[in-house]
């Protein structure tokens, strides 16, 4: 009997940095501790919230006798692709109505970046793919493990806590014809800071006459400004000119359904047998991942987004939920203004959806985390779907003191 | 030139914040009117298009990047069903994928998932992020399923356990991480196999090849050429088995033959991957089952072993499997399991919980789990039935003599009947009877009813046609 293992050169991996914040929150037994990594949302209590909206489908869904749970197609729930296609793309979309557009039911967000991803390095034929600086930490581990190569373009401006809008056009100029683009559509992930709308077309334009292909990842349509299709403006822009895209949906935040996985990739071509082989395409990068896409979360999207009075309640919630993000915003804006701390802070009330880019350092991260019990990412990301009235003056005290603390 | 066009972006940009202007009540930038940004557009370097006298839009190229790309083959197991539902004739029969039907040819949702179910309703649970690995309790559980909750592998937390996307996503799991730990390499895998585990390996970049398994002469195992074959295969190859009803044909070793298996293995330094989609389904027993994984495990083995609940709890489209990694020490374990996150994570980052808290609820319930028992048995036993009325009618109305009691031998939910592609087209074409190219039969998609029928089917597919 081998006493060896065949698993000996297998390290131990590190913790996932994103989520390893919560699993050193879950650690923590002082009673003050704050959990602001991770973007899941939390109510003013400080709870996780399932929509009162999806609980009734739910509540729908289990007690329809006729519901069974056979192997979805591959390419997952077909309402619910075409209702999410509407959903991003405007219900009145002629890229829709042309018949151009194939959608995927896939695993989240996660899941839509990896298939659209794996198609690309199969099947385009340009395999580099430009993600902002600083983006989601996941990104270039799904890009590269799919097989793309990742290059950076500069996005956020350190001196500004804004955008760096110059930057972004020369890297994006100088990339080489036909390079994809990553674009988050909004609430950028992890700084908050988003292009206007002027700066949106230039850089449609400058992306279009460079022919490099344009990546959306949609992960808080609603839930940046409270309205859908003003969060899909960045996007439904570059299907308007006529021209080719991937988009990546998640119903993670915007519908709370964070375990059930639901999202979508939509690829939009130029014709409607492109769309069609290009779909056939896709059902191959599918089938030996996992086979067909989980059933639960993906009908409950569907019976709401297809019921006008689910739908209109939806709405509300989700507005509730962004208008609640946007008065931690002013709150903590305000208390750090009252505590006089150093410092310009006012891109917390500039910076847009679930995250503000504190521009705090990773030591002051680290010392916020050791002495006021705030946990967060080190590059000083703060999750405000994570604050409440109640735990504002404890993070301005902790932000307070790491900005003046004498090192 | 452009810094007129950047000059003119930056001062219509706003200087008050968006934060405020919504708290007003004022909506976001834009009312969609985009176009009417660039009328003055003449010289501008980024736009490559001309303006004639309406809004230009740069667009990008006027063929689709995507021209090249061809129409894929449909799969050819999931393929079969949608062929199936073209068919407008009355007798058509599906006996393509193996879903679970009842006697009356419809889905089955066991009453045991509708109880979890409503419980996990009534409890009001939340929807938060499952940790990368999966659900804890539907982890522990799983593997106490597999091995026997008094297994040394369990006590001595010698398994890696990560919840996967069902059988595929655990398979997939395994797959990538022998391309990374284990470069170069193979894996081999049964004569034939279900379709889909080489385009896993493929995916993953893991070269397999085949091992002998199904004879075609005996209708049954072809043992002595398995056992060449993983003889003959580099050290440290990893074999592929099936825990338990071998799909596609349904023949599975007997106990002795998986003591020679496992000699062979250890022999040669393999490592044992075993797939198990069908506990309890193939005897009725959930033991029963697990035995030639338990065999291995007893024998102190390392392991890889992929589940799925799709089928043993009627589970498909929820999407609930695990992959288990036995190791020779917790430590070992511990590592493993972290390198399988660090897949996980950037394929789709967690799994879905809804599918994993019915198995958690269903096994972790005692009343339940006694009623999962009993579902299981009845399911399987229907299946023993079906085989029994077939071979019946098949034996009553072929006079040729020929030997068709492979029906009996096999076990699960498939059937491999001997026919050939010819034989499988006639079966459709003629009989409107939908199975896979390769005389693959989904006995869980017949009746009683039907027997006489397939029997006819088949009995002038195997004899008049070549």
């Amino acid at each position: 009997m081998a006493s060896d293992s065949v698993f000996a050169a297998v390290v131990r991996a590190p913790e996932d940095p994103i989520l390893g914040v919560t699993v050193a929150y879950n650690k923590d037994t002082s009673p003050n501790k704050l959990n602001l990594g991770v973007g899941a949302y939390r109510t003013e209590e400080g709870k996780p919230l399932v929509l009162n909206v999806v609980r009734r489908a739910e509540q729908i869904l289990v007690n329809d006798e006729s519901r069974v749970k056979e192997y979805l197609g591959i390419t997952g729930l077909a309402d619910f692709n075409k209702l999410s296609a509407k959903l991003i793309l405007g219900a009145d979309s002629p890229a829709i109505q042309d018949n151009r557009v194939t959608t995927v039911q896939c695993l989240s967000g996660t899941g839509s970046l990896r298939v659209g991803a794996e198609f690309l390095a199969r099947h385009y034929h340009e395999k580099t793919i430009y993600i902002p600086n600083p983006t989601w930490g996941n990104h270039p581990k799904i890009f590269n493990l799919a097989g793309l190569s990742v290059k950076t373009y500069r996005y956020y401006d350190p001196a500004t806590k804004g955008l760096d809008f110059q930057g972004l056009l020369e890297d994006l100029g100088a990339a080489p014809s036909g390079a994809i683009v990553l674009l988050h559509a909004c609430a950028h992930n992890p700084t908050g800071v988003d292009p206007t709308l002027e700066q949106w077309e230039q850089i449609r334009q400058l992306i279009r006459s460079k022919q490099l292909l344009p990546f959306f990842d949609s992960a808080y349509q609603g839930f940046a400004s409270g309205s859908l299709d003003a969060d899909a403006e960045s996007v439904r822009m570059f299907v308007a000119d006529g021209g080719e895209c991937l988009a990546a949906q998640s119903y993670a935040k915007n519908m709370g359904l964070y375990g059930e996985r639901v999202g979508a990739l939509s690829i939009v071509c130029k014709a409607a047998d492109v769309a069609s082989r290009v779909e056939s395409q896709l059902k191959l990068v599918i089938r030996p991942m996992y086979s067909n896409p989980p059933i639960h979360g993906a009908s409950i999207v569907a019976a709401i987004l297809k019921d006008s009075e689910m739908y209109q309640e939806w709405t509300v919630e989700l507005k509730a939920m962004a208008d609640r993000i946007l008065s931690m915003r002013q709150q903590l804006f305000e208390a750090l203004s009252a505590r006089g701390t150093p410092g310009d802070w006012s891109h917390i009330i500039k910076q847009i959806g679930m995250f503000t880019f504190t521009g705090l350092n990773s030591e002051q991260v680290a010392f916020m985390t050791k002495e006021y019990h705030i946990y967060m990412t080190s590059d000083g990301r703060i999750s405000m779907a994570g604050l409440s009235s109640r735990t504002v003056p404890h993070l301005a005290d902790a932000i307070h003191a790491a900005v003046t603390r004498s090192t | 030139m452009a810094s007129n066009v950047l000059s003119a972006a930056a001062s219509a940009s706003p200087s008050t914040s968006p934060v405020t202007d919504l708290l007003k009540g004022k909506g976001r930038l834009g009312s969609g009117n985009v176009g009417s940004l660039f009328i003055k557009d003449k010289g501008n370097p980024f736009l490559n298009s001309k303006s004639c006298g309406r809004i230009s839009m740069a667009v990008a190229v006027n063929v689709s990047r995507f021209e090249a790309i061809t129409m894929a083959p449909p799969d050819p197991i999931l393929g079969v069903s949608e062929a199936f539902k073209a068919d407008n004739d009355e007798k058509k029969l599906n006996l393509g994928v193996g879903a679970y039907r009842t006697e009356e040819l419809q889905p089955y949702v066991l009453d045991v998932v509708k109880k979890a179910e409503n419980l996990m309703l009534e409890r009001g649970e939340n929807k938060e992020y499952l940790p990368i690995e999966g659900l804890a309790a539907f982890n522990k559980v799983t593997a106490e399923l597999l091995f026997g909750a008094d297994s040394p592998v369990i006590s001595e937390q010698r398994v890696a356990t990560v919840q996967g996307l069902s059988g595929t996503g655990s398979l997939r799991l395994a797959a990538v991480l022998i391309e990374r730990y284990f470069p170069g390499a193979k894996v081999l895998i049964s004569s034939p196999t279900w379709g889909n585990h080489k385009n896993i390996f493929n995916d993953a970049r893991v070269p397999w090849s085949e091992y002998r398994y199904y004879d075609p002469k005996t209708v049954g195992l072809d043992f002595e050429g398995m056992i060449e074959d993983i003889k003959a295969a580099p050290e440290g190859s990893f074999i592929l088995l099936h825990g338990c009803a071998h799909n596609p044909t349904g023949i599975d070793p007997t106990p002795e033959q998986w003591e020679k298996i496992a000699d062979v293995i250890q022999e040669k330094n393999h490592i044992p991957f075993f797939d198990v989609a069908y506990q309890g389904f193939a005897s009725g027993s959930l033991d029963q089952d697990a035995a030639s994984v338990r065999l291995f495990a007893a024998r102190g083995m390392e392991i890889f072993v992929a589940q799925s609940y799709s089928k043993n709890l009627g589970l498909y489209s929820e999407r609930i499997g695990a992959i288990n990694v036995v190791c020779s020490s917790t430590d070992t374990a511990a590592r493993v399991k972290s390198q399988l996150k660090r897949i996980a994570r950037p394929m789709y980052s967690n799994p879905p919980i809804h599918g994993a808290r019915i198995v958690a609820n269903v096994v972790g319930d005692p009343a339940l789990f006694d009623e999962w028992k009993a579902e299981m048995e009845m399911m399987a036993g229907r299946i023993k039935r079906v085989r029994q009325k077939l071979y019946d009618s098949l034996t009553s109305k072929d006079k040729s003599g020929k030997d068709w009691s492979f029906i009996l031998k096999q076990i699960g939910m498939f059937s491999f009947t001997g026919l050939n592609k010819n034989q499988s087209d006639n079966m459709t074409n003629k009989w409107h009877v939908y199975m896979t190219k390769d005389g693959r039969i989904s006995l869980a998609g017949l009746n009683l009813a039907k027997c006489e029928y397939l029997a006819d089917a088949i009995i002038d597919s195997y004899h008049n046609v070549s």
